[in-house]
C-alpha cells in the first residue's frame, strides 16, 4: 500500500489557502448552449493558474465571468473574498481597478500611440500629474523592452509587440489579478519566449495573481503553478502541471497528449453519418 | 403557420429592438452630461463629426442654392415675381432643404463613420478593453461623440441655407440680372426669425438627435463581425434618412399648423 504523498498536500493546501477566485457549482449557457454545468474552480493567490481545454470549452467564457461582462445562471464566483457583481455598479467598476486583462488580439486603441495606450488607465483613472505619467508609462514600456516604440501606433506594430503593449498596459495600474486570454497564440517562437518570460517576471516581482487561458499545453505548463483542464462544463482534471502531464486518466491523457483517439470528442455532435450522407437534405 | 409565426417573431424582434434604442438613449444622455467636463474629447469629436462634413455640406448647399435659383427664376418670371427669388430660396433652404439635406448628408458622412468606428471597437474588443480597465465606454466612447452630433447638425443646417442662398444669388443676379437689393430684400422682408428660422433649428436639432441616436446605437449593438458592422452601417443610413423624412413631415405639419 502506497503512503500518501504528504509534501504534495501541504503544497497544495498552503497555495489553496485565502484564494484569490473561487467559483463554486457555477451554471451558465448562451441561450440552449450549455457552457458550465456546475464549474467548481480556485485560483490561488500570487501564482499562474493555466485554464487548458479543447477550443469551445469555455476557457475564455470563465474570463468574461470573471471581469463582470457576463452574469452566472447560478453559483458563486467570488473575486478577492467578494462575490462578482451582477450589474453594472461602482462595485463592479471598484473590483475591475483591482484587475488587468490581456486580450488575444491585444485590443489596443487604434486612434492611440504606444504611449497613450499605456498611459489610458492613468489618465482615466488618476489625477497624476503629467510629468509622473510620463515617466510611469516609460517604466512599464521599459519593463516589456518597448520604450523604444513609444510614438508607434498600433497598426506599425507586430502581433508580439502589440501583445507586450497591451501587457504593460494590463500592469499600469498594479493589479492584484492579470488575466491571459490566449497569449501564445499567433506568436512566432521568439516572441512567444519573450512574453512567457514576462508573464513569469511580472508574476514573481510584482506578486500579480496570474490566470493563463490557452490550449498551447507545452507553453502553459512551462510556466503554470497549477493547471485546471476543463471539459464538458467542467472541470476534467487539475493539479500541478507535473502532475497533469503524468495523470492516468484518459481525459487528460488525451489532450496534454495531443491524441486523436479518446473520450474527448473530435467531431462536433451531429446524425450518424451514413444517415446524413443518405438524407438527401441539407 | 410558419407566417404568422414569423410575423410574431419579428414583432417580438422589433419590439424588443426598439425599447433597447430606448434604454440606450437615456444611457447616451447620461453618458453626455458625465462626459461634459471632457471638454477635450468633445472638440475632438466635433472635428471628426462636424469639420470634416463641412465640405460636402458646403458643395451640395451651393449646387442646391444655384439649382433653386434657377428653377424659381423660371417658374416666377411667368407671373413678372422674379424679385421674388431671395425669398423663394431662403423660405424653401430655411424651412426645408437646409435641416433636411444637411441631415441626410449626415446621416450618410458622420453617422456612417460613427457607426463603422463603434461597431469596429466593439469588433476588435477596445470597448471589452476599456470595460476590463474599468472605464466606462457610454461616458468615455458615447457621450462625447453624442454631444458633439448634437452641436454639430444645426451648425451644418445653417452653413447649407447660408451657401444655398449665396447659390441662388449667383444664378439670380449673375446668370439672369435679378437685382441685388431686391434678392436681398425680399428676403429680408419675408422671412421671419422664429416662424422659419427657428423653426428650421429646432427641425436640424431633432434631426440631429435622431442621426447620432441612430448611428451610435446601430455601432454599439452591431454584430462584432466584418458582416455585422456592415449591416450596422447600413441600417445607420436607411433608419436615420427615413426616419429624417418622416419627422419632416410630423415636424412641417405641427410647426406651420397641418395638426
Amino acid at each position: 500500500m502506497n503512503e500518501p504523498d504528504l509534501s504534495a498536500e501541504i503544497l497544495h493546501s498552503s497555495m489553496f489557502y485565502n484564494p484569490m477566485v473561487e467559483a463554486k457549482n457555477v451554471h451558465f449557457s448562451f441561450g440552449d448552449r450549455v457552457v458550465y454545468n456546475g464549474l467548481n474552480l480556485t485560483i490561488p493567490r500570487g501564482k499562474i493558474t493555466v485554464i487548458m481545454g479543447p477550443s469551445g470549452c469555455g476557457k475564455s467564457t470563465f474570463l468574461s465571468l470573471l471581469g463582470g461582462r457576463l452574469q452566472t445562471d447560478s453559483g458563486q464566483l467570488n473575486f478577492d473574498g467578494a462575490a462578482v457583481p451582477r450589474t453594472k455598479s461602482p462595485a463592479l467598476f471598484e473590483m475591475r481597478r483591482k484587475m488587468g486583462m490581456l486580450f488575444q488580439n491585444s485590443a489596443l486603441l487604434t486612434d492611440l500611440n504606444v504611449f497613450e495606450n499605456v498611459a489610458f488607465p492613468f489618465r482615466e483613472q488618476t489625477d497624476l500629474p503629467e510629468e509622473l505619467i510620463r515617466i510611469l508609462v516609460l517604466m512599464k514600456l521599459q519593463m516589456v523592452g518597448l520604450r523604444g516604440a513609444r510614438d508607434l501606433l498600433p497598426g506599425e506594430l507586430s502581433g508580439g509587440m502589440a501583445r507586450r503593449v497591451s501587457l504593460a498596459r494590463a500592469i499600469a495600474l498594479d493589479p492584484q489579478l492579470v488575466m491571459y486570454d490566449e497569449p501564445f497564440v499567433g506568436l512566432d517562437p521568439i516572441s512567444m519566449g519573450v512574453i512567457v518570460q514576462l508573464i513569469r517576471r511580472l508574476n514573481d516581482t510584482m506578486g500579480i495573481t496570474s490566470i493563463i487561458v490557452t490550449h498551447d499545453v507545452a507553453e502553459g505548463c512551462s510556466i503554470a503553478d497549477y493547471v485546471y483542464l476543463l471539459d464538458n462544463g467542467a472541470v476534467a482534471g487539475h493539479g500541478t502541471a507535473r502532475e497533469m502531464m503524468h495523470s492516468d486518466q484518459l481525459g487528460i491523457k488525451q489532450f496534454m497528449n495531443g491524441l486523436p483517439d479518446g473520450p474527448v470528442g473530435y467531431h462536433y455532435p451531429a446524425n450518424h453519418y451514413l444517415d446524413d450522407l443518405y438524407s438527401g437534405t441539407r | 403557420m410558419n407566417l404568422i409565426a414569423s410575423l410574431g417573431q419579428w414583432g417580438m424582434g422589433f419590439v424588443s429592438r426598439s425599447g433597447a434604442a430606448v434604454l440606450f438613449l437615456f444611457a447616451a444622455f447620461r453618458g453626455a452630461f458625465h462626459s461634459l467636463p471632457r471638454g477635450c474629447l468633445i472638440i475632438q469629436q466635433l472635428y471628426a463629426i462636424g469639420v470634416l462634413t463641412m465640405l460636402i455640406i458646403l458643395v451640395s448647399g451651393l449646387f442646391v442654392g444655384m439649382v433653386l435659383g434657377l428653377q424659381g427664376y423660371y417658374q416666377l418670371v411667368n407671373f413678372s415675381a422674379e424679385s421674388s427669388l431671395g425669398l423663394v430660396v431662403a423660405l424653401f433652404l430655411v424651412r426645408e432643404l437646409g435641416p433636411v439635406l444637411a441631415a441626410l448628408l449626415f446621416a450618410g458622412r458622420a453617422g456612417s463613420a460613427l457607426t463603422a468606428e463603434i461597431g469596429l471597437m466593439k469588433a476588435t474588443d477596445q470597448l471589452a478593453a476599456m470595460e476590463m480597465m474599468a472605464v466606462d465606454p457610454m461616458i468615455r466612447v458615447i457621450g462625447p461623440r453624442f454631444i458633439a452630433g448634437l452641436i454639430a447638425m444645426p451648425l451644418l443646417a445653417a452653413m447649407l441655407s447660408a451657401v444655398g442662398v449665396l447659390g441662388g444669388y449667383f444664378v439670380g443676379h449673375g446668370q439672369f440680372g435679378v437685382d441685388a437689393g431686391v434678392y436681398w430684400s425680399s428676403m429680408q422682408n419675408g422671412v421671419d426669425l422664429v416662424d422659419d428660422v427657428l423653426n428650421g433649428v429646432i427641425k436640424s436639432m431633432v434631426f440631429g438627435l435622431i442621426v447620432i441616436w441612430v448611428a451610435l446605437f446601430e455601432g454599439y449593438s452591431a454584430e462584432p463581425t466584418s458582416e455585422g458592422v456592415s449591416r450596422a452601417t447600413t441600417r445607420t443610413v436607411v433608419t436615420s434618412s427615413l426616419a429624417i423624412l418622416g419627422g419632416d413631415y410630423v415636424l412641417t405639419a405641427l410647426m406651420f399648423g397641418g395638426f
